[in-house]
């Protein structure tokens, strides 16, 4: 049974990585590309690593798979607001397909054009 | 479980090889930090798969060290283009 769980979190988890690798090749701009990718960054992890710790047997080596697991979720998104923020700072153009733009409107938008 | 993690391990070699495509077609730095990144992340998945298949923690060491530096690149080169522009 535990067999039965770990290898659906572990095919999962991959499937996951899969699809953010086709994501990265289909979608049309940097930050919706960003969208695709971060998303096996945190969930996709947490699924193989769930699954990786019903398999290992000793405690210290889930020890080490959940520490991987908490900074994996503090920093994942830190790293990936700061590439995005420091994409569109450096005017990186939008897909034409981009419906609204809020920073742009906003006053004082450090938004270089071009 | 061996034919699941070598399933596993296969999908996880397609997905690193879309990433290198991604990472070597010509795009924007950003572009190239997210496929770096993705690339990070199956990469550490790949171990995580191998220490489910040999049931040790032999690689978990290396498991740490990878997702720890790779937060530390991203960052650096986010900041680096922020100050230099894409």
């Amino acid at each position: 049974m535990v067999d039965v769980i770990a290898a659906a979190l572990l095919l999962s988890g991959t499937s996951l990585a899969v699809i953010a690798g086709i994501g990265l090749h289909r979608f049309p701009d940097v930050f919706a590309r960003m969208h695709a990718a971060t998303k096996p960054a945190t969930l996709g992890l947490v699924l193989v690593l769930a699954g990786a710790a019903l398999q290992v047997d000793r405690p210290g080596a889930v020890a080490k798979l959940l520490l991987v697991l908490a900074f994996q979720f503090i920093t994942a998104p830190v790293g990936a607001h700061m590439v995005g923020r420091a994409a569109y700072r450096a005017g990186t153009e939008l897909s034409p397909d981009t419906v609204v733009d809020e920073l742009a409107d906003a006053d004082g938008s450090p938004r270089r054009k071009g | 479980m061996t034919t699941v993690t070598t399933i596993a391990l296969a999908a996880l070699a397609f997905a690193g090889l879309l990433c290198v495509v991604r990472l070597l077609r010509p795009g924007s730095l950003a572009d190239r930090v997210v496929a770096l990144d993705s690339l990070l992340v199956v990469i550490v998945s790949g171990i995580a798969v191998l220490a489910a298949r040999t049931k040790e923690g032999i690689f978990l060491d290396a498991l740490v060290i990878a997702s720890l530096l790779g937060f530390v690149g991203t960052v650096t080169v986010a900041r680096f283009i922020e100050r230099r522009g894409a």
